[in-house]
Protein backbone atom coordinates (compact mmCIF):
# COMPACT_ATOMS: atom_id res chain seq x y z
CA UNK A 1 0.00 0.00 0.00
CA UNK A 2 1.25 3.51 -0.68
CA UNK A 3 1.84 6.27 2.03
CA UNK A 4 -1.12 8.16 2.00
CA UNK A 5 -3.43 5.10 1.73
CA UNK A 6 -1.03 3.90 5.19
CA UNK A 7 -1.86 7.37 6.70
CA UNK A 8 -5.07 7.84 5.85
CA UNK A 9 -5.54 4.65 7.73
CA UNK A 10 -4.20 4.87 10.52
CA UNK A 11 -0.63 3.44 10.16
CA UNK A 12 1.42 4.53 12.77
CA UNK A 13 4.93 4.07 11.02
CA UNK A 14 3.32 5.61 7.81
CA UNK A 15 2.55 8.27 9.72
CA UNK A 16 6.17 8.45 11.64
CA UNK A 17 8.39 8.47 8.15
CA UNK A 18 5.75 10.62 6.68
CA UNK A 19 7.13 13.35 9.54
CA UNK A 20 10.83 12.77 8.87
CA UNK A 21 10.19 13.47 5.26
CA UNK A 22 8.56 16.57 5.81
CA UNK A 23 11.53 17.43 8.40
CA UNK A 24 13.83 16.67 5.67
CA UNK A 25 11.79 18.61 2.94
CA UNK A 26 11.16 15.71 1.12
CA UNK A 27 9.53 16.29 -2.24
CA UNK A 28 7.39 13.24 -1.91
CA UNK A 29 5.62 14.07 1.35
CA UNK A 30 4.70 17.79 -0.33
CA UNK A 31 2.73 15.90 -3.11
CA UNK A 32 1.05 13.79 -0.51
CA UNK A 33 0.36 16.41 2.05
CA UNK A 34 -0.85 18.39 -1.30
CA UNK A 35 -3.33 15.06 -2.51
CA UNK A 36 -4.48 14.76 1.30
CA UNK A 37 -4.81 18.54 2.41
CA UNK A 38 -8.97 18.04 1.89
CA UNK A 39 -8.73 15.66 5.07
CA UNK A 40 -7.35 18.36 7.19
CA UNK A 41 -8.79 21.09 9.50
CA UNK A 42 -11.00 18.23 11.69
CA UNK A 43 -8.43 18.35 14.58
CA UNK A 44 -8.42 20.72 17.88
CA UNK A 45 -5.39 22.15 17.63
CA UNK A 46 -3.04 23.26 21.09
CA UNK A 47 -0.05 25.34 21.29
CA UNK A 48 1.39 24.41 25.12
CA UNK A 49 4.07 27.36 25.60
CA UNK A 50 5.42 28.80 28.48
CA UNK A 51 9.10 28.66 30.27
CA UNK A 52 11.68 26.26 30.34
CA UNK A 53 11.24 23.73 33.39
CA UNK A 54 7.41 25.41 33.71
CA UNK A 55 5.84 22.27 33.02
CA UNK A 56 4.62 22.02 29.67
CA UNK A 57 5.72 18.25 28.64
CA UNK A 58 3.87 16.99 32.26
CA UNK A 59 0.42 19.04 31.62
CA UNK A 60 0.56 17.72 27.99
CA UNK A 61 0.54 14.59 29.36
CA UNK A 62 -2.00 15.22 31.58
CA UNK A 63 -4.49 16.66 29.21
CA UNK A 64 -3.99 13.78 26.98
CA UNK A 65 -4.93 11.22 29.60
CA UNK A 66 -8.02 13.38 30.04
CA UNK A 67 -8.91 13.52 26.58
CA UNK A 68 -8.16 9.75 25.89
CA UNK A 69 -11.06 9.02 28.84
CA UNK A 70 -13.47 10.56 26.24
CA UNK A 71 -11.87 8.08 23.43
CA UNK A 72 -10.37 11.07 21.15
CA UNK A 73 -7.09 10.32 19.28
CA UNK A 74 -4.52 12.31 20.75
CA UNK A 75 -1.51 13.87 18.53
CA UNK A 76 1.69 15.60 20.07
CA UNK A 77 4.16 16.76 19.03
CA UNK A 78 7.02 18.20 21.43
CA UNK A 79 9.75 20.77 19.88
CA UNK A 80 13.14 20.83 21.90
CA UNK A 81 15.72 23.06 21.16
CA UNK A 82 18.70 22.14 18.32
CA UNK A 83 21.99 22.94 19.15
CA UNK A 84 23.50 26.30 16.99
CA UNK A 85 26.88 24.90 16.79
CA UNK A 86 26.72 20.89 16.01
CA UNK A 87 23.37 20.26 14.62
CA UNK A 88 22.54 17.92 17.33
CA UNK A 89 19.94 17.90 20.01
CA UNK A 90 19.20 16.71 23.05
CA UNK A 91 14.75 15.79 22.97
CA UNK A 92 13.62 15.03 26.30
CA UNK A 93 10.30 15.67 26.38
CA UNK A 94 8.86 12.27 26.18
CA UNK A 95 10.37 11.37 29.79
CA UNK A 96 7.48 12.93 31.19
CA UNK A 97 4.87 11.08 28.57
CA UNK A 98 6.07 6.98 29.61
CA UNK A 99 2.78 6.08 30.18
CA UNK A 100 1.36 7.26 27.14
CA UNK A 101 3.29 5.46 25.02
CA UNK A 102 1.94 2.36 24.85
CA UNK A 103 -1.82 3.90 24.23
CA UNK A 104 -2.54 3.04 20.72
CA UNK A 105 -4.90 6.44 20.66
CA UNK A 106 -1.61 8.61 21.60
CA UNK A 107 0.74 9.45 18.97
CA UNK A 108 4.06 11.61 20.02
CA UNK A 109 6.52 13.00 18.28
CA UNK A 110 9.36 14.94 19.29
CA UNK A 111 11.24 17.26 16.73
CA UNK A 112 14.35 19.64 16.79
CA UNK A 113 14.11 23.28 15.70
CA UNK A 114 17.16 22.91 13.29
CA UNK A 115 17.92 26.29 13.36
CA UNK A 116 14.52 27.79 13.65
CA UNK A 117 13.52 30.74 15.87
CA UNK A 118 10.21 31.43 17.37
CA UNK A 119 9.75 28.56 19.82
CA UNK A 120 8.80 25.78 17.05
CA UNK A 121 10.63 24.26 14.01
CA UNK A 122 9.98 25.06 10.36
CA UNK A 123 8.32 20.98 10.16
CA UNK A 124 5.99 21.94 12.82
CA UNK A 125 3.31 22.89 10.76
CA UNK A 126 3.50 19.86 8.45
CA UNK A 127 3.86 17.66 10.84
CA UNK A 128 0.53 18.62 12.51
CA UNK A 129 -1.20 18.17 8.81
CA UNK A 130 0.20 14.95 8.64
CA UNK A 131 -1.15 14.46 12.41
CA UNK A 132 -4.47 15.80 11.18
CA UNK A 133 -4.77 13.29 7.92
CA UNK A 134 -3.87 10.40 10.60
CA UNK A 135 -6.73 11.26 12.37
CA UNK A 136 -5.91 13.56 15.43
CA UNK A 137 -9.37 14.73 17.24
CA UNK A 138 -6.97 17.20 19.44
CA UNK A 139 -2.91 17.64 18.30
CA UNK A 140 -0.49 19.41 20.86
CA UNK A 141 2.03 21.02 19.96
CA UNK A 142 4.75 21.96 23.19
CA UNK A 143 7.00 24.43 21.96
CA UNK A 144 10.60 24.94 23.36
CA UNK A 145 10.85 26.55 26.83
CA UNK A 146 10.39 29.89 25.85
CA UNK A 147 11.51 33.56 26.89
CA UNK A 148 9.86 36.80 25.90
CA UNK A 149 9.00 37.06 22.28
CA UNK A 150 8.48 33.19 20.82
CA UNK A 151 5.01 33.93 19.34
CA UNK A 152 5.05 31.47 16.39
CA UNK A 153 2.86 29.02 17.76
CA UNK A 154 0.15 31.78 17.93
CA UNK A 155 -0.19 31.59 14.47
CA UNK A 156 -0.05 27.80 14.22
CA UNK A 157 -2.80 26.37 16.74
CA UNK A 158 -6.28 27.34 17.54
CA UNK A 159 -6.13 27.76 21.11
CA UNK A 160 -2.81 28.50 23.03
CA UNK A 161 -2.32 27.78 27.05
CA UNK A 162 -0.15 30.04 28.31
CA UNK A 163 1.74 28.29 31.34
CA UNK A 164 3.40 30.71 33.96
CA UNK A 165 4.81 29.52 37.45
CA UNK A 166 5.04 31.56 40.16
CA UNK A 167 8.11 33.28 41.11
CA UNK A 168 9.92 34.59 37.85
CA UNK A 169 9.29 38.09 38.07
CA UNK A 170 7.10 40.91 39.42
CA UNK A 171 4.16 42.32 37.98
CA UNK A 172 5.93 44.25 35.17
CA UNK A 173 6.76 41.30 33.50
CA UNK A 174 3.08 40.47 33.01
CA UNK A 175 2.52 43.56 30.73
CA UNK A 176 5.38 43.41 28.56
CA UNK A 177 4.98 42.79 25.26
CA UNK A 178 5.45 39.46 23.75
CA UNK A 179 4.00 36.23 24.85
CA UNK A 180 2.31 37.27 27.73
CA UNK A 181 -0.23 38.89 24.43
CA UNK A 182 -0.83 35.52 22.96
CA UNK A 183 -2.44 33.05 25.78
CA UNK A 184 -6.08 32.10 25.45
CA UNK A 185 -5.76 30.84 28.28
CA UNK A 186 -3.44 30.96 31.30
CA UNK A 187 -2.40 28.58 33.65
CA UNK A 188 -0.30 28.92 36.41
CA UNK A 189 1.54 25.61 37.45
CA UNK A 190 3.34 24.53 40.36
CA UNK A 191 0.23 26.20 42.31
CA UNK A 192 0.95 24.52 45.35
CA UNK A 193 4.46 26.78 45.07
CA UNK A 194 4.40 29.90 47.34
CA UNK A 195 3.24 33.11 44.83
CA UNK A 196 0.62 31.37 42.98
CA UNK A 197 -2.34 33.44 43.75
CA UNK A 198 -0.20 36.84 43.37
CA UNK A 199 1.07 35.42 40.25
CA UNK A 200 -2.85 34.50 38.95
CA UNK A 201 -3.69 38.21 40.39
CA UNK A 202 -1.00 39.75 38.49
CA UNK A 203 -1.82 38.18 35.05
CA UNK A 204 -5.44 39.14 35.67
CA UNK A 205 -4.87 42.62 36.12
CA UNK A 206 -2.61 42.61 33.07
CA UNK A 207 -6.05 41.23 31.58
CA UNK A 208 -8.10 43.99 32.98
CA UNK A 209 -5.68 46.66 31.49
CA UNK A 210 -6.89 45.79 28.13
CA UNK A 211 -10.78 47.04 27.89
CA UNK A 212 -10.80 46.37 24.08
CA UNK A 213 -10.82 42.73 24.66
CA UNK A 214 -13.52 40.71 23.25
CA UNK A 215 -12.72 37.43 25.34
CA UNK A 216 -10.63 37.78 28.34
CA UNK A 217 -8.74 34.81 28.85
CA UNK A 218 -9.25 32.57 31.67
CA UNK A 219 -6.73 32.45 34.56
CA UNK A 220 -6.32 29.06 36.41
CA UNK A 221 -4.31 27.63 38.94
CA UNK A 222 -3.32 23.90 38.45
CA UNK A 223 -0.68 21.44 39.63
CA UNK A 224 0.41 19.56 36.91
CA UNK A 225 2.12 16.60 38.78
CA UNK A 226 -0.51 16.00 40.72
CA UNK A 227 -3.46 16.20 38.25
CA UNK A 228 -4.93 19.10 40.01
CA UNK A 229 -7.00 21.69 37.85
CA UNK A 230 -6.60 19.35 34.59
CA UNK A 231 -10.44 18.72 34.66
CA UNK A 232 -11.07 22.56 34.45
CA UNK A 233 -8.11 23.34 32.12
CA UNK A 234 -9.53 21.09 29.74
CA UNK A 235 -13.01 22.34 29.80
CA UNK A 236 -11.60 25.95 29.34
CA UNK A 237 -9.89 24.57 25.89
CA UNK A 238 -13.04 23.10 24.73
CA UNK A 239 -14.93 26.23 25.48
CA UNK A 240 -12.77 28.13 23.53
CA UNK A 241 -13.26 26.44 20.92
CA UNK A 242 -16.86 26.94 20.88
CA UNK A 243 -16.16 30.37 21.28
CA UNK A 244 -14.18 30.76 18.43
CA UNK A 245 -17.15 28.64 16.32
CA UNK A 246 -19.94 30.64 17.28
CA UNK A 247 -18.18 33.72 16.92
CA UNK A 248 -17.06 32.82 13.78
CA UNK A 249 -13.36 33.40 14.92
CA UNK A 250 -12.09 30.04 14.26
CA UNK A 251 -12.58 30.64 10.08
CA UNK A 252 -10.88 34.22 10.69
CA UNK A 253 -8.24 32.78 12.92
CA UNK A 254 -7.54 29.81 10.32
CA UNK A 255 -7.48 32.32 7.55
CA UNK A 256 -5.57 34.69 9.46
CA UNK A 257 -2.79 32.04 10.00
CA UNK A 258 -3.05 30.72 6.01
CA UNK A 259 -1.61 34.11 5.02
CA UNK A 260 1.64 33.62 7.23
CA UNK A 261 1.86 30.15 6.29
CA UNK A 262 1.64 31.19 3.01
CA UNK A 263 3.89 33.83 3.44
CA UNK A 264 6.97 31.92 5.10
CA UNK A 265 6.45 28.96 2.68
CA UNK A 266 7.06 31.65 -0.26
CA UNK A 267 9.83 33.48 1.41
CA UNK A 268 11.69 29.96 2.22
CA UNK A 269 11.42 29.26 -1.84
CA UNK A 270 12.38 32.39 -3.35
CA UNK A 271 15.37 32.18 -0.49
CA UNK A 272 16.52 28.51 -1.84
CA UNK A 273 16.10 30.06 -5.24
CA UNK A 274 18.33 32.36 -4.92
CA UNK A 275 20.78 30.37 -3.21
CA UNK A 276 21.05 27.17 -6.40
CA UNK A 277 20.66 30.22 -8.67
CA UNK A 278 24.27 31.63 -6.54
CA UNK A 279 25.43 27.71 -6.88
CA UNK A 280 25.23 27.62 -10.57
CA UNK A 281 26.33 31.45 -11.57
CA UNK A 282 27.69 32.88 -8.75
CA UNK A 283 25.84 36.26 -9.03
CA UNK A 284 25.11 36.65 -5.07
CA UNK A 285 28.78 35.68 -4.22
CA UNK A 286 29.37 38.64 -7.05
CA UNK A 287 26.70 41.23 -5.83
CA UNK A 288 27.69 40.74 -2.45
CA UNK A 289 31.58 41.84 -2.76
CA UNK A 290 30.49 44.67 -5.33
CA UNK A 291 28.30 45.66 -2.18
CA UNK A 292 31.59 45.61 0.09
CA UNK A 293 33.32 47.24 -2.19
CA UNK A 294 30.66 50.22 -2.12
CA UNK A 295 30.51 49.66 -6.15
CA UNK A 296 26.20 49.05 -5.23
CA UNK A 297 24.16 50.03 -3.02
CA UNK A 298 21.99 47.07 -1.00
CA UNK A 299 18.74 47.92 -2.25
CA UNK A 300 19.63 47.56 -5.51
CA UNK A 301 21.53 44.81 -5.30
CA UNK A 302 18.06 43.50 -3.85
CA UNK A 303 16.51 44.51 -7.25
CA UNK A 304 19.56 42.69 -9.03
CA UNK A 305 18.51 39.55 -7.19
CA UNK A 306 15.11 39.26 -7.57
CA UNK A 307 15.20 40.04 -11.07
CA UNK A 308 17.95 37.15 -11.89
CA UNK A 309 15.07 34.68 -10.27
CA UNK A 310 12.22 36.27 -11.77
CA UNK A 311 11.93 34.03 -14.87
CA UNK A 312 12.73 30.41 -13.36
CA UNK A 313 9.62 28.54 -12.68
CA UNK A 314 8.87 26.42 -9.45
CA UNK B 1 23.72 12.83 4.33
CA UNK B 2 21.89 16.06 5.06
CA UNK B 3 19.57 15.29 7.70
CA UNK B 4 20.80 14.46 11.38
CA UNK B 5 20.91 10.93 12.38
CA UNK B 6 18.11 10.21 15.33
CA UNK B 7 18.95 7.94 18.09
CA UNK B 8 16.18 6.50 21.27
CA UNK B 9 18.31 6.41 23.84
CA UNK B 10 16.79 3.96 26.60
CA UNK B 11 17.02 2.39 29.66
CA UNK B 12 15.18 -0.67 30.22
CA UNK B 13 14.92 -2.58 33.57
CA UNK B 14 14.61 -1.64 36.38
CA UNK B 15 17.95 -0.09 37.51
CA UNK B 16 18.24 3.68 37.81
CA UNK B 17 21.62 4.50 36.78
CA UNK B 18 21.60 6.81 34.01
CA UNK B 19 24.60 8.47 34.32
CA UNK B 20 26.30 6.16 31.43
CA UNK B 21 22.84 7.06 28.90
CA UNK B 22 23.29 10.65 29.69
CA UNK B 23 26.97 10.82 28.88
CA UNK B 24 25.75 9.06 25.61
CA UNK B 25 22.67 11.10 24.42
CA UNK B 26 25.48 14.20 25.47
CA UNK B 27 28.29 12.93 23.07
CA UNK B 28 25.46 11.97 20.19
CA UNK B 29 24.24 15.49 21.08
CA UNK B 30 27.82 16.77 20.22
CA UNK B 31 28.19 14.88 17.27
CA UNK B 32 25.14 16.89 15.29
CA UNK B 33 22.56 13.72 15.95
CA UNK B 34 18.98 14.15 17.37
CA UNK B 35 18.68 12.23 20.54
CA UNK B 36 15.20 11.18 21.88
CA UNK B 37 15.73 10.61 25.40
CA UNK B 38 12.93 8.60 27.04
CA UNK B 39 13.81 8.18 30.72
CA UNK B 40 14.06 5.68 33.40
CA UNK B 41 12.67 2.40 33.72
CA UNK B 42 11.07 1.50 30.54
CA UNK B 43 9.56 -1.49 29.63
CA UNK B 44 10.52 -2.71 25.76
CA UNK B 45 7.02 -2.41 24.87
CA UNK B 46 7.28 1.21 25.06
CA UNK B 47 11.20 1.57 23.85
CA UNK B 48 9.79 0.09 20.75
CA UNK B 49 6.43 2.08 20.44
CA UNK B 50 8.68 5.13 21.40
CA UNK B 51 11.44 3.84 18.85
CA UNK B 52 8.78 3.52 15.67
CA UNK B 53 6.29 7.20 16.55
CA UNK B 54 10.08 9.40 16.44
CA UNK B 55 11.20 6.86 13.32
CA UNK B 56 14.49 6.67 14.54
CA UNK B 57 17.79 5.18 12.81
CA UNK B 58 19.26 4.28 15.91
CA UNK B 59 17.55 2.67 19.86
CA UNK B 60 20.58 2.34 21.65
CA UNK B 61 20.00 0.68 25.15
CA UNK B 62 21.70 0.98 28.55
CA UNK B 63 21.54 -1.33 31.24
CA UNK B 64 23.13 -1.78 34.42
CA UNK B 65 21.35 -4.42 36.28
CA UNK B 66 21.81 -8.11 34.67
CA UNK B 67 18.92 -8.21 33.16
CA UNK B 68 20.68 -7.57 29.21
CA UNK B 69 20.07 -11.24 28.01
CA UNK B 70 16.08 -10.92 28.56
CA UNK B 71 15.67 -7.37 27.71
CA UNK B 72 17.74 -6.82 24.73
CA UNK B 73 16.71 -9.69 22.88
CA UNK B 74 12.95 -8.44 23.68
CA UNK B 75 13.72 -5.64 21.89
CA UNK B 76 15.42 -6.84 18.60
CA UNK B 77 12.37 -9.43 18.53
CA UNK B 78 9.24 -6.57 18.76
CA UNK B 79 10.99 -4.15 16.34
CA UNK B 80 10.83 -7.34 13.75
CA UNK B 81 7.37 -7.62 14.94
CA UNK B 82 6.92 -4.15 13.97
CA UNK B 83 8.68 -4.57 10.77
CA UNK B 84 11.33 -1.84 11.83
CA UNK B 85 14.48 -4.25 11.19
CA UNK B 86 16.11 -1.66 8.92
CA UNK B 87 17.07 0.40 12.85
CA UNK B 88 20.16 -0.20 13.84
CA UNK B 89 20.15 -1.63 17.69
CA UNK B 90 23.36 -1.22 19.97
CA UNK B 91 23.77 -2.06 23.76
CA UNK B 92 25.74 -1.21 26.71
CA UNK B 93 26.17 -1.18 30.44
CA UNK B 94 27.62 -3.81 32.40
CA UNK B 95 27.84 -6.69 30.01
CA UNK B 96 30.16 -9.76 31.13
CA UNK B 97 32.34 -10.82 27.63
CA UNK B 98 30.44 -14.08 28.04
CA UNK B 99 27.17 -12.48 27.22
CA UNK B 100 28.37 -10.90 24.12
CA UNK B 101 28.47 -13.21 21.27
CA UNK B 102 24.50 -13.97 22.60
CA UNK B 103 23.18 -10.97 22.56
CA UNK B 104 24.84 -10.19 19.21
CA UNK B 105 23.63 -13.49 17.85
CA UNK B 106 20.15 -12.61 19.21
CA UNK B 107 20.34 -9.21 16.91
CA UNK B 108 22.27 -6.72 19.03
CA UNK B 109 24.40 -4.87 16.29
CA UNK B 110 27.08 -3.66 19.08
CA UNK B 111 28.03 -3.80 22.86
CA UNK B 112 29.83 -1.23 24.64
CA UNK B 113 31.03 -2.02 27.62
CA UNK B 114 32.43 0.45 30.72
CA UNK B 115 35.07 1.95 29.80
CA UNK B 116 34.21 2.71 25.71
CA UNK B 117 35.23 6.13 24.67
CA UNK B 118 32.17 8.11 23.38
CA UNK B 119 33.99 7.96 19.83
CA UNK B 120 33.61 4.77 19.29
CA UNK B 121 30.11 4.86 20.11
CA UNK B 122 29.50 7.13 17.51
CA UNK B 123 32.05 6.04 14.85
CA UNK B 124 30.29 3.00 15.02
CA UNK B 125 26.65 4.38 14.81
CA UNK B 126 27.79 6.36 11.55
CA UNK B 127 29.43 3.45 9.57
CA UNK B 128 26.41 1.05 10.78
CA UNK B 129 23.42 2.77 9.60
CA UNK B 130 21.17 0.80 7.90
CA UNK B 131 19.34 3.17 6.05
Amino acid sequence: MKLAERLLDGDRRACARLISMVENNDKEAIEIIKELYKHTGNAHVIGITGPPGGGKSTLTDKLAKALRKENKKVGIIAVDPTSPFTGGSILGDRVRMSDLALDSGVFIRSMGTRGHLGGLSKATQGAVKVLDIFGCDYIFIETVGVGQSEVDIVKTADTVVLIMVPGLGDDIQAIKAGTMEIGDIFAVNKSDLFGAPKTATEIKMMLDMNPNMERKPPVLQVIATKNEGMDNLVDEIKKHMSYMQEANKLQKRRESNAKTEIIKLAEEEIISLILRKNETMGLLDDIAKGVAMREIDPYSARDKILDSIKDITI
Amino acid sequence: MDRPIRVLVAKPGLDGHDRGAKVIARALRDAGMEVIYTGLRQTPEQIVSAAIQEDVDVVAMSILSGAHNHLFPKVVELMKEEGADDVLIIGGGVIPDDDIPGLKEAGVAELFTPGTPTTDVIDFIKTNLKR
